[in-house]
């Protein structure tokens, strides 16, 4: 690069990682988003078949 | 046949349209990244005064037009829910802000590896770079101040005053290097002047420019989705999408 290498690859490099960060930090809030959805379909279900069953 | 654009102003019907675009938009910004990145490297020639140190240009000015064209977009859409009290429109605005400021701070980042070599400083209050740096600042604020609500409605609205007032400094921004005299250079590309740059140049950055576009798009439906889901949680259209397994 010239010479330039630090600044050129120092701007790419940045714009890669915060890049990546973004899609892993929305990913990550869907998947928890996910966990709680299916914890409260589970306490939904237990609760059904307590009623029948009592 | 009449379209109801209005349909998809319901959080429900919006979610499974963003849903089936994602992937569209996703295809479309790697096709187009690959592309810039090799006409950016490949094609476009050395630059005779700045060498290679100019190749920044190629994620700099995608950058910086995208976060004043992102900051655009989120006040009109923050305008549009305060106006209509349309909780889709809120959502959309609070989805479009992170991907601002992280615009907002490449173009900061990139423009600061650049003018070291090229300038010999890392910063300097020259007008374009602050009212930028104000840009970043006026970002995190409407993040800052939606978060600390808790009422998602409430939090909303403050969060439009905020955007629609700091509008004003877009015009600023793209202006600034014309009213002031500012180290940083003027506008290269402009709609109503020649281009001052080599055509394979222009081209490496006009690509990079679009796949920066399809990217927004491709992450700001992706977050929406996920805004739509933390608050629609009790709506009986969720627990049917989770019954089916389609959340």
């Amino acid at each position: 690069m010239g010479g330039y290498g630090f600044y050129v690859w120092g701007s790419y490099i940045v714009t890669f990682i915060c890049i990546a960060g973004e899609i892993i930090l929305i990913s990550n809030r869907r998947r928890t988003l996910e966990r709680q959805f299916s914890l409260i379909h589970d306490l939904d279900n237990k609760e059904t078949k307590n009623e029948t069953t009592s | 046949m009449a379209i109801n654009w209005f349909k998809y102003s319901s959080p429900a019907s919006f979610y499974t349209l963003a849903g089936k675009m994602i992937p569209f938009f996703v295809v479309l910004a790697i096709v187009l990244l690959i592309a810039g990145l090799y006409v950016g490297f490949f094609v476009a020639p050395t630059d005779f005064q700045q060498g290679e140190a100019y190749r920044i240009i190629f994620i700099h000015v995608p950058a910086a037009w995208m976060s004043m064209f992102l900051y655009v977009v989120m006040a009109f859409w923050a305008g549009i829910g305060l106006a209509f009290n349309t909780r889709l429109s809120s959502m959309f605005a609070t989805a479009i802000a992170p991907t601002g400021a992280m615009f907002t701070f490449l173009a900061l980042w990139t423009g600061a590896l650049w003018g070291k070599p090229m300038w010999g400083t890392w910063w300097v209050w020259d007008a374009r770079l602050t009212s930028e740096l104000i840009l970043l600042f006026l970002y995190i604020g409407f993040m800052s101040l939606q978060a600390a609500i808790d009422d998602p409605r409430r939090a909303d609205k403050a969060g439009a005053i905020l955007a629609l007032v700091g509008v004003v400094n877009i015009p600023i921004i793209y202006f600034s290097v014309q009213w002031w005299n500012t180290l940083h250079q003027g506008a290269s590309v402009s709609v109503n002047q020649a281009p001052a740059m080599a055509t394979t140049m222009l081209m490496g950055m006009l690509i990079m420019v679009f796949a920066s576009w399809m990217y927004s798009i491709a992450v700001i439906l992706k977050r929406v989705r996920v805004i739509i889901l933390e608050r629609e949680s009790h709506a009986a259209w969720v627990a049917e999408l989770q019954k089916k397994g389609a959340i």
